[in-house]
């Protein structure tokens, strides 16, 4: 392998984890309520800068972390709440409009509370850059690689093994069936909410010290986290997974390999692409509609 | 039928409203900068009434409407400016190219649903943003493009005032369209597809044909909207073609009502004049365009003009029923088959 | 003379088969009925029969035309009109324009002629609000013509369905379970109905569970069962066939078909639990 191939590769898989991990939140929220949370990428961004102000105060990074995701879970939880759950029933548009809105809304208030200049947060473990089969690589890269597999296992162990995850997949295949055997179904949808939302403040916080933050990154990072979802079967985890890494790569390759100034446009191509010829993702995820 | 009942129907009663609106508006607009916020508004409108037979009436949604605008946008200004065409001849040809692109993706788009039609017209619109802020050379990147006046027969059309006449009477031409369209047989097929698709398509009417043929149109009123504002503002930058400007078009005709060309004028006048009255608010701008956005959604989901028509008139519903079968809460059907 | 031949239809979902292997003709003018317990693939074979469906084998020959896996609006052109058990009425529109939509393809629909408005399609307009009313009328719903659909009861809604499919002025008309959730009287009128169309020689085709309407109207009867065809001939024939009995109408159908009340078999058919299986919408 070249290393420059190596190189794209690396950036890719550590790109395509956040977009996996933001993946992973439109997932688990779309199974849960049927509802695409637009606001999934703000989560991203409120974590990342929680995390850069509660570390600015002067606490270690080891408590600003928990505390950044321990923000942003409740802001998950706020949203459902208030603005999900008042619309329940809703049709698509009205669903759509909403949580677009309180993306812009979410936006808004970060540039209140905060700014819309660039934050970094320190890195984990130093930025001296590591040789890995031809490729440099900082250390955060591998902090963000190795989180992100460390997150699928749990939250895999956690749908499988745990009552309440295996109450979540119930409740996203059938909400009558699992309520009718006793599953609190708006716990479902309010847990399926504060998972999503710590997810993405994971992904903003492991990638801050790379990518920087600011109140804007959520906007293309919850877009192409969305083509990522629906490039690996909207509602299915391993497909989220899948999709990001996928994504990720064939973001990094293009970028190196085509034209950089189109990166951003690799993502779109391919999520219309999925939409055209086979929505369901590789997961081959059902849209069916019975007469 | 006599004149009263003629006045009443929405097409004519409507029309003359509104013309009598733009008639009036210089008596009460004080300064150029209010004439500048109306022009704003109405080129807006235009776009919103052309969304809204799409979004209201034929039950779909487009993210990326915004596309359209810009294409229309840069493509009479590139035409007029960079190639030095005549602006008119520039924007027809900008115009027809924009619907023959919509006619092109509008097929493979249109076969998707919900969520999913969500998506891909807003992957439609990014890349369309995307292109546009990257080919800098053609279209001068993010930092934009200054765009010729709009000539024609010897005239220029310069200053807010003259604007203003062309836009208002463009746009009451753009209701009347909207309305006469609506009550058609093609308008009653478009309803039909939003009120149950396998019942109009069992009816005769060709879905993905209607589909994409209101979808075309739709992105004809933006790319007009587009040209015009090009032209008016003599300056244009990758911020008309934007995400956030599809998400606002969205937001005016969902605000002012759906299903309601009136309604989409409406939506347009106020969200475009609030934030230009809300400038000393500039950081709050945001905020309070997410907080209406969920807050209409959530309390009227069917907008404003049908949330008030609705309270004024005690249910449109309600109002043909013959008294002896009016009840208090009556049931109608059970079915939920809308889309 | 044929106005619908199938041969060898079949429709799969995913593992199951919801309409398997069936032949059958239906003669110009008459009125055909097709029975069988719930789960038997009678709305699926409709949904097929109108193009809602595509098949995933055999053919289907509407007049003659092999219309084999074509979209619902160009069986619609060749004549086929139908009304559904689950109710799809166009909620968000007048009970005029309901039936308005109905003669979509006798519309004018130049796309020009609406945006302008000419005088020809004004006139065009008047003419088919005109008809859509008598149509309103003719099904007993003219008080109710520019009410909102949705402030309709069902039974008017289910007569709004047939006023839609008639404004096709239709050669062939699928009934869903016309009679479903009508009381006797209105019942009655269904028959009464459907005995006009067939006069005028409208072939009708109707599915239904109320066997009095079905042996009082049809002139043949198909009995489905499990997707696949039972039995086949005139009413005397299928009630007396016992396999149609076993499996669908039960025994005692014999002595209680003086009651009125003996339309419900499936409160003393054969069948005790039912097999797990497709649900037929």
């Amino acid at each position: 392998m070249s290393a420059e191939l190596a190189q794209y590769l690396a950036t890719g898989l550590t790109v395509g984890a956040v977009y996996a991990l933001v993946a992973l939140g439109f997932s688990i929220v779309y199974n849960a309520s049927g509802v695409i949370n637009f606001a999934q990428g703000e989560f991203v961004m409120i974590g990342g800068m929680s995390a850069v102000s509660i570390a600015a105060s002067g606490l270690p990074l080891a408590a600003a972390i928990p505390l950044a995701v321990a923000a942003t879970t409740l802001a998950g939880l706020a949203l459902e709440k208030l603005a999900v759950e008042p619309a329940r029933g809703a049709p698509v548009v009205t669903l759509i409009i909403i949580t677009i809105g309180a993306s812009i809304f979410l936006r808004g208030l970060a540039t209140i509370v905060w700014d819309k200049k660039l934050h970094a947060l320190p890195p984990f473990t130093g930025d001296r850059p590591i040789e890995f089969l031809g490729a440099t690589v900082v250390p955060q890269s591998l902090w963000v690689i190795g989180a992100t597999a460390v997150i699928v296992v749990a939250l895999w162990w956690f749908f499988g093994r745990t009552r309440r995850g295996k109450a979540m997949l119930a409740t996203s295949h059938n909400r009558l069936a699992a309520a009718l055997v006793g599953i609190n179904v708006r716990h479902v949808l309010a847990l399926a909410f504060a998972l999503a939302a710590a997810l993405g403040a994971l992904a903003g916080i492991l990638t801050a010290p790379i990518t920087l933050t600011s109140y804007d990154i959520g906007v293309m990072l919850g877009l192409k986290g969305f083509a990522a979802a629906i490039l690996g079967g909207l509602g299915s985890g391993p497909g989220a997974v899948a999709g990001g890494l996928l994504l990720g790569v064939l973001e990094s390759l293009s970028a190196g390999y085509v034209s950089s100034a189109y990166k951003d446009v690799i993502a779109f191509v391919i999520l219309l692409a999925v939409l055209f010829v086979r929505p369901g993702g590789l997961a081959g995820v059902a849209a069916a509609e019975r007469v | 039928m006599p004149l009263r009942d003629r006045l009443a129907t929405p097409r004519i009663g409507g029309l003359a409203a509104l013309a009598a609106v733009v008639a009036v508006g210089p008596l009460l607009l004080p300064n150029s900068y209010f004439y500048d916020v109306a022009i704003l508004a109405a080129l807006n409108a235009i776009v919103c009434v052309g969304l809204n037979l799409l979004i209201g009436y034929a039950g779909q949604i487009s993210l990326g409407h915004a596309g359209f605008f810009g294409l229309g946008a840069y493509g009479s200004a590139i035409l007029a400016s960079t190639f030095g065409w005549p602006p008119l001849a520039a924007m027809a040809v900008a115009v027809a190219a924009v619907a023959a692109l919509a006619y092109l993706i509008g097929r493979p788009i249109l076969r998707l649903r919900g969520h999913y039609l969500a998506m891909a017209t807003l992957g439609f619109g990014i890349i369309i943003s995307l292109v546009v802020t990257n080919e800098d050379r053609l279209t001068g990147g993010p930092d934009g493009f200054t765009v010729v006046p709009l000539t024609a027969f010897g005239f220029a059309l310069q200053g807010e005032r003259a604007w203003y006449w062309v836009v208002g009477v463009l746009l009451v031409a753009a209701v009347w369209l909207a309305l006469n369209l609506i009550d058609s047989p093609t308008g009653r097929a478009l309803r039909a597809l939003h009120g149950s698709e396998v019942a109009a398509e069992v009816a005769g009417v060709d879905a993905a044909r209607h589909k994409v043929l209101v979808f075309a149109i739709s992105a004809v009123f933006a790319a007009v909207a587009g040209g015009l504002n090009a032209y008016y503002a003599g300056f244009i930058t990758p911020s008309k073609v934007s995400f956030l400007h599809s998400i606002e078009l969205v937001t005016m005709v969902v605000f002012g009502g759906m299903a309601s060309t009136f309604g989409a004028v409406f939506g347009a006048a106020v969200l475009t004049a609030l934030p230009q009255l809300l400038t000393v608010f500039k950081d709050y701008e945001m905020v309070v365009l997410g907080a209406v956005m969920m807050s209409t959604m959530i309390f009227m989901p069917k907008g404003l003009v049908p949330t008030l028509a609705a309270l004024v008139g005690g249910g449109k519903g309600r109002a043909g029923v013959p008294a002896a079968e009016r009840r208090p809460g009556a049931p109608g059907a059970a079915a939920e088959p809308r889309g | 003379m044929t106005m619908l031949r199938t041969e060898g239809l079949a429709r799969d979902f995913g593992g199951v088969r919801a309409v398997d292997d069936l032949t059958f003709e239906i003669e110009r003018g008459a009125v055909h009925s097709i029975i069988g317990p719930n789960g038997a693939g009678k709305t699926t074979l409709l949904n097929l029969l109108t193009g809602v469906y595509a098949p995933s084998a055999g053919r289907i020959y509407v007049d003659e035309r092999d219309l084999t896996g074509r979209a619902p609006h160009e069986f619609a052109a060749r004549g086929v009109a139908r009304t559904f058990q689950n109710l799809q009425v166009f909620f968000n529109m007048s009970a005029l324009e309901n039936v308005m939509v109905g003669r979509h393809l006798r519309e004018q629909r130049g796309l020009w002629a609406a945006l302008l408005h000419t005088p020809r399609l004004a006139a065009g307009e008047r003419a088919a609000r005109a008809e859509a009313r008598d149509l309103l009328a003719s099904v007993g719903l003219q008080a109710w013509a520019d009410a909102a659909a949705d402030a309709l009861p069902y039974g008017a809604l289910k007569r709004l369905e047939i006023a839609r499919a008639l404004a096709a002025r239709p050669r062939l008309l699928l009934l869903d379970e016309p009679a479903a959730g009508l009381n006797p009287t209105e019942t009655t009128e269904i028959h009464a109905l459907i005995a006009k169309l067939a006069g005028e020689g409208i072939t009708v085709v109707l599915v239904e569970h109320n066997m009095q309407l079905v042996m009082g109207v049809s002139d043949r009867i198909l009995v489905l069962d499990y997707g696949r065809r039972l039995a086949e001939g005139a009413p005397e024939a299928v009630r007396n066939d016992p396999r149609v009995v076993e499996a669908y109408l039960g025994a005692e159908v014999h002595q209680e078909e003086a009651r009125p009340e003996a339309s419900l078999p499936w409160s003393r058919g054969a069948r005790g639990g039912l097999p797990p299986r497709v649900v037929d919408n």
